[in-house]
């Protein structure tokens, strides 16, 4: 990639990162260390990979895509907003009553949401479900998700992973979000789902390895899942939970807990010096 | 009687005669042979997707479908669309309002000799709590075909109750199905007997020994459970004072708590309810099953005795 577009890029995905902590921050309420993990995956789609309209978000034959690890809204939110959805400002009243951004994503109500998902589990089955309709219907569009490690151990991700690799639903890639931790410790302590990498394998899907905060990597995996045909893609996105603030990163305790204002304070420090690093 | 078919059938094949009318895909779990979803597949094989027997990915499919504009049903049979998959189709289905249309068999206990596993008697009270879910329970073939049709008119999410055992046809040509809107069978004014699928042929029954005992006994069909007729029940309660409801269903939740609780607060009135007494059913032979629980001719004409 160039060095310039992946500056830009990066600068982006931080500001994603701060709309995020801000959210988080207003509502006292919300899951940041998931959405940190996955802010530059969601940098790198809406503001490259996706054919998408801010100004026509319905647009029939725009790519969709699906938050299955929907408690982390606060990383889509931001990156919708920050691409021009809705205003940023509007990230201040996340998880408030009567606001149109829910703790989990609604999309009823988020210009740019494509379905509502974060109970575990059934996103990644609606993304199947908007892939086969598009084969169905001979439509071009590509159908894109993301789940969490500790999401997959929810049977319903594998029930989906043999319908995707049953169809043949090659209009799809799904993003896995391996950060290692859910809420009551490290992933492989809780319950081991790992290997993923070889269990999607089997069940018959295309398995891209990645460091989900590397944008060649990541513009890399997206451009083989397009040229994968016949079978769906995996990208095992090795992540760092809470990454970008420093005391976040890979601390099982930020799962789903907001910052006080002094350590809020710290995040957008942290965040703003990631910036300047980048001019 | 009349002729007899199960509303299953029915539901199969106003699929297939509806199919070369409407623009709609059918998704079932394994069990299109039991649900009749089978004729569909014969007849449009591009059109239906066996999820295999996973029928909670199967809603949240079917809600991914219909997310992008494409009219969708999806089959199973009662325990397993409504009971499995409860938290798809409310989180999946509901919560965005999604144009899923849920066909789901084998309702009640006339499940028969797969016994209690399999005999959901839960069903209406699962899918009516859900927001913005129609739920339809149809008397006979005639009401189930045209229910199906309603369904796909109606947009929004859809739970249709179909069985498994043959049940006579009431209805004739000139029926027309109105969603929301309950069928005034008989007219009467000593007691109401508002009933709902399988039960309004026992309701029938039970009215024409009635009758020649000399009670004047209004029979009801509420085919549309979600929303319910809520016009007519407040004029029939007017009108008798005296309710029985009669379902394959417990009684807990189903039809007799939705006129319970319309009743209980517009025009409080005796009610008598007719249905599973909570408890599991057992295996058997459908109406000798449904019978040994509870649910009869000979039992509705008891209720009505026990009230007027």
């Amino acid at each position: 990639m160039e060095s310039n577009r992946k500056t830009e890029l990066q600068r982006i995905a931080t500001n994603v990162r701060l709309g995020i902590i801000e959210a988080v921050y207003n509502a006292a309420s919300g899951h940041p260390g998931g959405s940190l993990s996955i802010a530059d995956v969601l940098t790198y789609l809406y503001f490259e990979e996706m054919n998408i309209d801010p100004k026509n978000p319905k647009m029939e034959n725009r790519d969709r895509f699906v938050l299955s690890k929907g408690h982390t809204s606060p990383a889509l939110y931001a990156t919708l907003a920050n691409r021009g959805f809705f205003p940023v400002e509007d990230l201040k009243t996340f998880r408030k009553l009567g606001s149109y951004l829910q703790g989990h994503p609604d999309m009823k109500g988020v210009p740019g949401v494509d379905m509502s998902a974060g109970s575990l589990g059934l996103g990644i089955s609606s993304a199947c479900g908007m892939a086969l309709s598009a084969k169905y219907n001979k439509k071009d569009y590509r159908v894109y998700a993301a789940i969490g490690d500790g999401e997959s151990e929810e049977g319903q991700v594998w029930e989906a992973a043999m319908f995707a690799a049953h169809y043949k639903l090659d209009n799809l890639c799904v993003v896995l979000d391996y950060n290692g931790l859910q809420i009551d410790g490290p992933v492989a302590e809780v319950i081991g789902p790992a290997p993923f990498d070889s269990k999607f394998e089997a069940f018959g899907w295309n398995v891209i390895k990645i460091n989900a905060h590397d944008f060649d990597e990541i513009e890399a995996a997206f451009k083989a899942a397009r040229e994968c045909k016949g079978k769906p893609t995996l990208i095992l996105a090795n992540s760092v939970k809470g990454k970008g603030v420093s005391y976040m990163e890979n601390k099982c305790e930020w799962h789903g807990a907001a910052p006080k204002t002094d350590l809020y304070e710290v995040a957008v420090n942290d965040l703003n010096a990631i910036l300047d690093s980048l001019n | 009687m009349a002729d007899t078919m199960a509303t299953r059938d029915a539901y199969g094949k106003a699929l297939v005669e509806l199919g070369e009318k409407y623009d709609f895909v059918v998704l079932d779990a394994d069990l299109a042979a039991a649900t009749k979803t089978c004729n569909f597949k014969k007849a449009f094989p591009d059109r239906f997707f066996d999820c295999g027997i996973a029928e909670g990915n199967m809603m949240s499919v079917a809600a991914g479908i219909a997310a992008t504009g494409q009219l969708v049903f999806a089959s199973s049979f009662a325990m397993f669309a409504a009971g499995r998959a409860f938290e798809q189709v409310r989180n999946s289905i509901g919560y965005p309002h999604l144009n899923v249309k849920i066909g789901a068999t084998h309702a009640g206990i006339t499940v028969g000799e797969d016994g209690a596993t399999h005999q959901c008697n839960e069903d209406i009270a699962l899918m009516r709590t859900i927001p913005g879910m129609t739920v339809i329970c149809p008397a006979d073939a005639v009401s189930a075909r045209a229910a199906v049709e309603a369904a796909i008119l109606h947009n929004g999410p859809v739970y249709m109750r179909f069985g498994r055992a043959p049940v006579p046809i009431i209805y004739g040509d000139n029926y027309k199905f109105e969603l929301g809107k309950g069928t005034v069978l008989a007219d009467g004014k000593d007691v109401t007997v508002v009933a709902t699928g399988i039960t309004v042929f026992m309701a029938l029954q039970a009215r024409e020994k009635l009758v020649a005992e000399g009670i004047d006994a209004a029979v009801i069909d509420i085919s549309t459970i979600k929303p319910i007729d809520e016009e007519l029940l407040v004029k029939y309660a007017k009108k008798t004072g005296k309710i029985v409801t009669c379902e394959e269903h417990s009684v807990i939740g189903g039809l007799g708590g939705a006129v319970s609780e319309v009743l209980s607060e517009k025009c409080p009135t005796k009610i008598k309810r007719v249905g599973i007494n909570d408890t599991y059913g057992s295996s058997g032979k459908a109406f000798e099953v449904a019978a040994h629980y509870g649910i009869s001719a000979e039992h509705i004409y008891n209720a009505v005795k026990g009230i007027v």
